[in-house]
């Protein structure tokens, strides 16, 4: 195969080096080549363009239009439609300005191609263009960022006061999470416990921490806000979440975190895309070493009150692993005051 | 160019009088450890290209794992043997050192060093009209660091563990520790080495350049006669030495901590079984210092680019460019602003919402002196003379390039936007439409356009048109469609999509083949430049003196200038460079040591102030 490959690449090289090497002979017999620099082929090159220009065109329209559904994401969380919103407002202007600008550039390209009898027009400048095409993208970007900025406030601001909070801890190449338990309090963590059981690094000296519970996979309700509190234990990782639009890096050492509002349940979804093994997922979306690509997590979102079902059958951690917090409290009865300066 | 005469190359620089004459030098002195711009400019012109090569052939490597995932390479393992799986496929972690060296050799290798080291080298003495740079000697000690970089770059793609590979930003803490992947073993710090070095050749660079165009320019060429090129050369060497020292802190902050124990990035670190005894660091802390580099950086990178094309624009429209003050405010601006909009970079790295507010306005500031500069561009193709040479239509191309990629800008600085899109395809997308083929196309440009000066033979024509086209059409090809990739939530930097959100696997499959395809046979079409460029050089075409009819100085030069430049006195500059078609002159181009008494036909009252 590959020596296949080859010989046609070598073949073909020696073709394109002898159709080049006769044509360059052919035409210094006819004395093609002038020694003014503007007789090239001027014509060719400027419909070229145009030509280039109305094919991407169409090529652009049709695959925005055709593939549409495979591109865009259908959306999960109650922020997600204000960004797309955002983001299709600015497509719409960008794309305008694109097309206007690329159409303009290659019509002037062919209209004011080289004609020997022809002599450019000596136009140094013209204040008052210039100062129209100032003044018109930059109100046009005023408009933007301001809008932007109230969205990314409310966004990015403090969370609702009752939302879920849930925390998110990244290490290579998983997710784990924990959930506060009954007491609605995460417990301290240090990342000195950690290890291969306490993966966390949970603080059992911490009392509110005792009926925190880890599931295998998250689940959230829809509707109500949830907050992740974001950790990483080893290099930086980033909690993405595209169908809700969320997305927060998790950085060893500076715990994050991020909110949102869940609009539509894992089900919901599954019918909407037609696709019945569909679920939610954190992706990785910070380079994080060999399995970056397959650091994965699945959330599932579920209405309000099958949440609270599922989460008051969730064990807590201490209860799954009772050794480990015997041998706990027996080695760390006298560091515990220390670890908690 | 006759008698020889003994005086040191200082001397030459300083008398304008008396020079015209060639020192006999020994071989050594004039090819390798030489003091003439030019020679240093084609030495970084093909190291250069060397990087190019090899950064051009790891992506088509990463790309055949993107688009075809099931290729079996096994028939390369002469070459890449090690870096296979048994089963033929590009180890994961070597598919991270890839994507790395390849952003880190083009960022860095090609189109900072390749691209400002050839042409500020080359054109500002030309241009400005000087002898030489204001110290050959630094100029020649500025490249030969980039080459002890250049070799200390290139060993560490083979030494065990691999080259680096935490991406070309190299963010700790996985570039800071060896557990994290291993590249980050004695690649990370021979990637560390390389670019102390390089940073040392970047600002030896630099201060030359800024030194010659403030204190070499010939009489009369005040710095509103200067070529736009000259601007934009003058501000990118100041960008690289306000900038690059501070990536020069970031990288020996990161020496300390992977070496001597320090945690200036490293705090709370469980890794490999073990929790590390580092705290107080900030991992941010790396991220702030880089990026303040960095995105003066992707300047450095576009600049000198669209210094050349404004030049190359003008010329082949046959019309002066249009706005030139308003070019060179816009130059002076994007650079300024430059330095106030790194944190784009980081909206979503955790640091304050309010920083990334202020970043936000920041950054959308910056797309309105670079609106200025497309829409001139445009307005001097109004009602030229287009001349469609292979120089012109890739500066064309580079517009085309800086409009679009320069739009997609606008969603990235917005930060609400980029919740959604950052590290995602669409950034890929963004900055090698933007900073990747718009600055290679510059780069081409340039050569193409100055190949006759360098060489003093022209280039073929026809392969130059070939080459444009599969490469304006083939960039296209490959970038535009990583928009769609990226708007549809898919991640940069991953290795395979195989394990990524159930369902979604296929989404993109034919799209990421049809792109590897179209960029693997764009790499391919390099060679057809590569072949025109060697070749031309021995048997190309003769060039005439001037064979643009262009204004600037340079072309007043002998066909192959010797060391000094011109042979007796250098010409004095009596007005600015776009004087072209001017109503009434006799040509369409008045050079720009023509004086005004001998142009009486076309002069106009605006001429006083040019």
């Amino acid at each position: 195969m590959s020596f296949i490959l080859g010989l046609i690449g070598f073949l073909s090289l020696v073709a394109v080096f002898l159709f080049f090497r006769s044509s360059e002979i052919l035409s210094v017999a006819k004395k093609r080549i002038s020694s003014s620099f503007e007789d090239g082929k001027n014509h060719i090159n400027a419909l070229s363009g145009v030509i280039f220009l109305v094919l991407s065109t169409i090529g652009i329209i049709w695959y925005s239009y055709d593939q549409f559904d495979n591109y865009f994401l259908p959306m999960a969380s109650e922020h997600a439609p204000e960004i797309e919103l955002l983001f299709w407002v600015t497509t719409a202007i960008t794309f305008t300005v694109f097309i206007l600008t690329q159409i303009v550039m290659f019509y002037f390209g062919y209209k004011y191609r080289y004609k020997k009898e022809r002599k450019a027009h000596f136009y140094p400048d013209n204040h008052k263009l210039e100062i129209i095409w100032t003044v018109i993208p930059a109100i046009v970007l005023v408009a933007l960022i301001g809008w932007g900025l109230v969205k990314w406030n409310k966004i990015m601001g403090p969370p609702p006061e009752d939302a879920e909070v849930i925390e998110v801890v990244g290490y290579q190449f998983a997710w784990a999470s924990r959930y506060p338990g009954p007491d609605n309090e995460l417990g301290n963590s240090n990342y000195k416990l950690i290890d291969v059981e306490n993966i966390v690094g949970i603080d059992f000296s911490d009392s509110s921490s005792l009926d925190d519970f880890m599931p295998r996979e998250i689940h959230i309700p829809k509707g109500k806000p949830v907050l992740f509190k974001i950790r990483a234990r080893d290099v930086i990782h980033s909690v993405y979440l595209p169908y809700m639009r969320s997305q927060m890096n998790a950085v060893p050492g500076m715990p994050t975190q991020m909110w949102f509002i869940p609009s539509k349940t894992t089900a919901e979804m599954r019918e909407e895309t037609g696709n019945e093994n569909f679920n939610y997922e954190i992706v990785c979306n910070k380079i994080c070493g060999r399995a970056h690509f397959s650091m994965k997590h699945t959330v599932v979102v579920v209405e309000e009150w099958e949440y609270i079902k599922w989460k008051n059958s969730q064990k807590s951690w201490i209860e799954k692993n009772p050794d480990y917090y015997a041998n706990f409290i027996k080695n760390n009865s006298t560091d515990i005051a220390v670890l908690n300066d | 160019m006759g008698v020889t005469k003994t005086i040191t190359t200082k001397t030459n620089v300083k008398t304008d009088e008396h020079h015209d004459e060639h020192h006999d030098q020994s071989f050594i002195r004039k090819y390798i450890f030489c003091e003439d711009h030019k020679t240093i400019a084609k030495q970084f012109l093909i190291t250069g290209i060397f990087w190019a090569i090899i950064g051009g052939a790891m992506s088509s490597l990463f790309r055949i794992q993107l688009g075809f995932p099931d290729f079996d390479l096994t028939s390369l393992s002469p070459v890449i043997g090690n870096w296979l799986t048994p089963q033929g496929k590009i180890d994961p972690e070597v598919y991270l050192a890839l994507i790395t060296m390849h952003g880190t050799i083009m960022v860095f290798f090609v189109l900072t060093a390749g691209l400002s080291g050839t042409f500020s080298n080359y054109l500002i003495p030309l241009q400005i009209g000087a002898r030489d740079m204001a110290s050959g000697f630094l100029n020649m000690l500025s490249y030969w660091f980039f080459f002890l970089s250049s070799i200390i770059m290139f060993i560490s793609i083979f030494v065990e563990g691999g080259p680096a590979s935490g991406g070309w930003t190299i963010y700790p803490p996985l570039s800071a520790l060896p557990q994290a992947v291993s590249g980050s073993a004695l690649g990370m710090t021979l990637w560390l080495v390389s670019m102390a070095f390089f940073i040392v050749s970047a600002l030896l660079g630099a201060l030359n350049y800024i030194t010659t165009v403030i204190n070499l320019r010939t009489e009369g060429m005040t710095f509103f006669r200067m070529p736009l090129t000259i601007w934009a050369f003058l501000v990118t060497a100041i960008l690289g030495v306000l900038s690059f020292p501070v990536l020069l802190s970031a990288a020996l902050l990161l020496i300390m901590d992977r070496s001597f124990g320090t945690s200036f990035y490293l705090s709370d670190i469980y890794i490999a079984g073990e929790a590390l005894s580092n705290q107080g660091g900030s991992a941010i802390l790396f991220q702030h210092l880089f990026w303040f580099l960095g995105h003066p950086e992707v300047y450095i990178v576009i600049l000198p680019s669209l210094g050349i094309t404004s030049e190359i624009i003008s010329t082949c429209s046959r019309k002066p460019i249009f706005g030139y003050r308003a070019m060179v405010y816009s130059i002076i601006g994007i650079g300024a602003l430059s330095f106030v909009v790194w944190a784009h970079h980081m909206f979503i790295s955790g640091m304050n919402p309010f920083l990334g507010s202020v970043f936000t306005i920041l950054t959308l500031i910056i797309a309105v002196p670079s609106a200025i500069k497309a829409f001139n561009y445009i307005a001097t193709l109004w009602r030229g003379n287009i001349v469609f040479t292979p120089a012109m239509l890739f500066s064309i191309g580079l517009v085309s390039f800086f409009i679009s990629g320069g739009l997609t800008g606008l969603f990235l600085g917005n930060s609400v936007v980029d919740i959604n899109l950052h590290d995602t395809y669409f950034v890929v997308a963004h900055f090698h439409i933007v900073m990747g083929s718009a600055s290679f196309f510059g780069l081409f440009a340039g050569v193409y356009h100055w190949f006759p000066k360098m060489f003093g033979r022209m280039m073929n024509r026809t392969l130059g048109y070939v080459h444009f086209w599969i490469t304006f059409i083939g960039a296209y090809l490959v970038f535009f469609p990583l928009h769609y990739i990226g708007i549809a939530g898919f991640p940069r930097r991953y290795y395979s999509f195989t394990n990524f959100e159930t369902g979604r696997i296929e989404s993109f499959i034919d799209l990421n083949t049809f792109v590897s395809i179209a960029a693997i046979l764009t790499f391919v079409a390099q060679f057809i430049f590569l072949f025109n460029f060697f070749y031309s050089m021995y048997r190309g075409r003769k060039a005439s003196s001037n064979p643009w009819k262009s204004n600037t100085i340079e072309w007043t030069t002998p066909i192959d200038p010797g060391h000094g430049n011109w042979p007796g006195k250098i010409p004095t500059v009596k007005r600015w460079p776009y004087d072209y078609s001017k109503p009434g002159a006799k040509e369409d181009f008045i050079p720009q040591h023509i004086p005004l008494s001998s142009t009486k036909e076309s002069n106009m009252p605006e001429d006083e102030h040019r």
